[in-house]
């Protein structure tokens, strides 16, 4: 249980990085935590022969919260990103899912940005920033790109991502006001990969559910969104169909069997699960829209 | 065969002098990059406390603490650790809050209280344990029953099915609060003067 030999890069800045990235290409591989890419080289999974480990590289360690968005760098560990309020005051679900990745000691050596370049289907973080109609920014040898979350998960563990390219940070896009989130998953031991998760946002306006979408860990290949308002939409929070959510949620879901669970159970929990979080959101999103009607009166709309 | 694979390559591996601050001390030794943490720890340096179970982060044994926080020494690399400090089980002891014990060792709040509560019977599993107590404690100095039980999720044990750890754990956190007391009366001027000088002096 040895990692194959590699050559060691530790360049300081992006530029530095995406060089290095650029002469060894396919043959190389982005050391940030390595939470996920360590145990997979020491299993002998994966033997690439030049590892660039971006931990020396400076100005990647920043979490920026902007009316817009989360912005987060490639180094900020799940851990750091958890504690920090003003991102939790600007998009609760961050901390909300952040307390399911793993457990603290991984958290503390894990970074967000890693665990969405990993893409794998049952890591959260992916999951939230499909959620949120995030957006992955990356530097490659031509320069700076963005990619939208729809376009970068490709497929299990594949991304859009180029051999060549460093992805330095993920915007995490905040919902509009009367949005409140939600985040439950179910594992066999807390902190282990779940058997299924799902992340689910809910905007009510005037008291009625305006829009309601859900994103799911282990229960989809790609990180998905799936669209509830049809389902959901426009009615007060109180009537909501969440039964009917809640079948819409296991005919989109595609569980894999393995020995932790079948593919009915997961599919099962992942309906139970929305049906949760769908309520919790629901209830929460009608009593901030109800707190905001209230202290906003006589002011103009924003 | 395979160890003649390994040989050959080991030969023609680039080494680096990686120095790390292990339990206050610098530390060098001249490694491939592919050292794990816990192997440097261990062949390196000596330091056979750190213990080393799945060597792919689910067991929790090899748990050090890395610029303080808990960290799985397996899922790093000596190289990336480098300028860093590191707590291994060893340096436990010589925590401002470490006591003698009857045996006349020291022991921190979390290692009398693991030997009190029998925390542990064969004992692999135990310094992955009391690093992760240990900075957990710092955070949340008075967990109940079931936040015990939540900050041990990370570390397996096959002995003693956690009851006995998580009273362990419980108990920790009486004997490091009964330890801050005693130190705060033990030393009164630098309590109250709260001056350069006392900061200087810790």
């Amino acid at each position: 249980m040895k990692p194959a030999p590699f050559v060691h890069h530790a360049p300081r800045s992006v530029e530095e990085a995406v060089g290095v990235l650029g002469e060894v290409g396919h043959d190389g591989k982005i050391l940030a935590g390595g939470q996920s890419l360590i145990p997979i080289l020491n299993m002998r999974l994966a033997s690439p022969a030049h590892l660039v480990d971006i931990n020396r590289v400076t100005g990647l360690d920043t979490v920026e919260v902007t009316d817009e968005a989360v912005r987060i760098g490639a180094l900020v560990r799940h851990a750091q990103l958890e504690r920090h309020d003003g991102a939790y005051a600007a998009l609760p679900l961050l901390r909300q899912a952040l307390l399911n990745v793993a457990h603290p000691a991984i958290r503390n050596r894990g970074t967000t940005v890693g665990s969405i370049a990993h893409a794998d289907a049952a890591g959260e973080m992916p999951a939230i920033l499909a959620l949120t109609d995030g957006v992955v920014e990356a530097t490659g040898p031509g320069g700076t790109r963005e990619i939208a979350a729809a376009d970068f998960f490709l497929g299990a563990l594949e991304t859009s991502l180029a051999a060549d390219e460093l992805a330095t940070a993920v915007r995490f896009r905040r919902f509009p006001s009367g949005t409140a989130t939600a985040f439950a998953e179910s594992a066999r031991r807390h902190g282990d990969y779940a058997m299924a998760g799902v992340a689910t946002a809910v905007t009510v306006v005037d008291g009625v559910i305006e829009r309601a979408t859900a994103s799911f860990v282990s229960v989809t290949e790609v990180p998905t969104v799936l669209d509830l308002t049809e389902v959901l939409g426009g009615r007060e929070p109180a009537d909501a169909d969440l039964e009917a959510a809640a079948e819409a949620v296991r005919q989109h879901v595609e569980p894999e069997a393995d020995i932790h669970a079948s593919a009915e159970y997961r599919r099962m929990l992942a309906g139970e699960l929305a049906r949760r979080v769908l309520a919790l959101a629901a209830g929460q999103a009608a009593g901030h829209s109800a707190g905001r009607a209230a202290t906003t009166k006589g002011s103009t709309s924003r | 065969m395979s160890d003649m694979t390994d040989l050959s390559t080991a030969a023609a591996e680039e080494l680096h002098d990686v120095t790390v601050y292990v339990n206050g001390v610098a530390r060098t030794a001249r490694v491939p990059a592919r050292r794990l943490l816990s192997d440097f720890l261990r062949h390196d340096l000596e330091l056979t406390g750190t213990h080393v179970g799945c060597e792919h982060g689910v067991c929790g044994a090899c748990t050090v603490l890395v610029d303080g926080q808990p960290m799985r020494s397996c899922l790093m690399f000596a190289v990336t650790a480098q300028d860093h400090e590191v707590t291994t089980v060893e340096g436990l002891c010589s925590a401002p809050d470490a006591r003698p014990c009857a045996t006349g060792e020291r022991m921190n709040p979390a290692q009398q209280a693991f030997a009190e509560c029998h925390g542990l019977q064969c004992g692999f599993c135990t310094p992955g344990f009391l690093t992760t107590v240990t900075a957990y404690l710092e955070e949340n100095p008075e967990p109940t029953a079931d936040e015990a039980r939540e900050a041990i999720s990370g570390n397996l044990c096959r002995c003693t099915g956690y009851q006995n750890i998580v009273k362990s754990v419980l108990r920790a956190a009486e004997l490091r609060a009964e330890r801050r007391e005693e130190t705060y009366a033990a030393q009164p001027a630098t309590r109250h003067t709260g001056s350069v000088d006392g900061e200087a002096a810790r």
